[in-house]
């Protein structure tokens, strides 16, 4: 089971910025271990976040984005007491949903 | 590299959700390469990843564990059992039971051993990243950040630990080694900088309480979080000594002589680093 996500939420001004920290290793698939032999590709390839169950956000993500990423947004419209929602899922099938509520 | 693929992060999310981004509207020029270090952690450390690290370590405190099945919430860090918040300011300190001055680490160690049947042995043998060290190094860095922004105050009451502050000192003056290299050749002085990166006089503040007080730190460039024991394994590394021992003597006799050193400097921990 993957590990949490860190997300942080703030209205702001009308909208929320939504700050998302992930918990993931990357692996590029370009690497190769000690004994020479190459680490498979490991990283998160599906991002989605939802505003109260709605998707507002949807991104394909590959090998280039860094270990643990951090990712932020800004929702418009969205209030404090809304749900955000945030998933990802990896290219070996493996996904984590978190929830944060904006503040 | 990491550098720009977070950047890369940004930008993709700007067009994917036109989503309104922070861009570092700066004048790069007329700056030291100080100001240049000090603003890349600022702009990293909104998502330092060291959270995801004190996430983890926060939910092994309670978490019932190893071979005993217990939790580590009686584990007496030099407060009292139980008690994290400002542990981190005071560590390394003398601990009766172990009649030892134990660094946050090792005193992990002792509490994994006695509270939840963990071999500390086979812990502190275990290479840094692997298995148990990783929760021991995430245990390590929500303590630390339970006592972020105080005031370093190592005690020194006790002669074993003013022992280990003098002999701390001399290893710290100690030359050795192909290089022919100690830790004051680069931290003795003020003034002095590796490549473009300044080294912090570790005998006195700022430098002490800014270079003890920063770690444990999520280093950037290689994406680990590192305790303060890796750290010192990695100036060893650099100076081309053998490698300490996982919470030897001699590193927390370092800590002790850095830490006191650094009294009443903030602490920052968990910290964002290059």
């Amino acid at each position: 089971m993957a590990d949490p996500m860190r997300i942080r939420a703030q209205a702001q001004g009308g909208n929320a910025v939504v700050r998302v920290l992930m918990a993931h290793e990357m692996e590029t698939g370009q690497r190769k271990d000690a004994a020479g032999k190459t680490i498979p590709a490991w990283h998160i390839s599906d991002v989605t976040a939802s505003l109260n169950g709605k998707q507002v956000l949807s991104a394909e993500w590959g090998p280039a984005v860094a270990k643990n990423p951090f990712m932020q947004f800004t929702i418009k419209g969205a209030k404090a007491g809304d749900k955000i929602a945030v998933t990802w899922k990896d290219n070996k099938g493996d996904t984590r949903t978190d929830e944060a509520v904006v503040s | 590299m990491m550098f720009n693929n977070r950047i890369v992060v940004r930008m993709a999310m700007a067009v994917a959700a036109a989503a309104a981004i922070q861009l570092p509207v700066a004048a790069w020029a007329q700056k030291s390469s100080a100001d240049g270090i000090a603003e890349y952690r600022a702009m990293l450390a909104d998502g330092n990843p060291a959270d995801l690290f004190e996430a983890k370590g926060e939910g092994l405190w309670t978490q019932k564990r190893g071979p005993k099945n217990d939790s580590l919430e009686k584990c007496d860090l030099g407060k009292g059992p139980g008690v994290f918040k400002g542990a981190f300011v005071e560590l390394p300190r003398y601990f009766d039971d172990t009649k030892k001055v134990q660094d946050l680490e090792s005193r992990l160690l002792t509490c994994m051993e006695t509270l939840q049947g963990f071999n500390a042995a086979e812990i502190a043998k275990t290479a840094f990243g692997r298995g148990e060290q990783n929760n021991v190094t995430a245990l390590a860095t929500w303590v630390a950040a339970e006592s972020r922004g105080m005031a370093f105050n190592l005690p020194q009451s006790r002669v074993e630990e003013k022992t280990m502050y003098e002999v701390g000192k001399r290893i710290f003056f100690a030359r050795g080694g192909t290089h022919d290299f100690s830790c004051a050749s680069c931290h003795g002085e003020d003034g002095k900088r590796i490549r473009l990166q300044d080294l912090p006089n570790l005998q006195k503040n700022p430098g002490a309480g800014n270079g003890f007080g920063a770690w444990p730190a999520y280093r950037v460039s290689n994406g680990q979080m590192w305790g303060m024991q890796l750290r010192l394994n990695d100036c060893y590394r650099q100076q081309r000594f053998p490698y300490p021992l996982f919470g030897s003597e001699a590193t927390v006799a370092l800590g002790v002589y850095l830490g006191v050193n650094g009294k009443g400097g903030e602490s920052i921990a968990p910290a964002i680093k290059r």
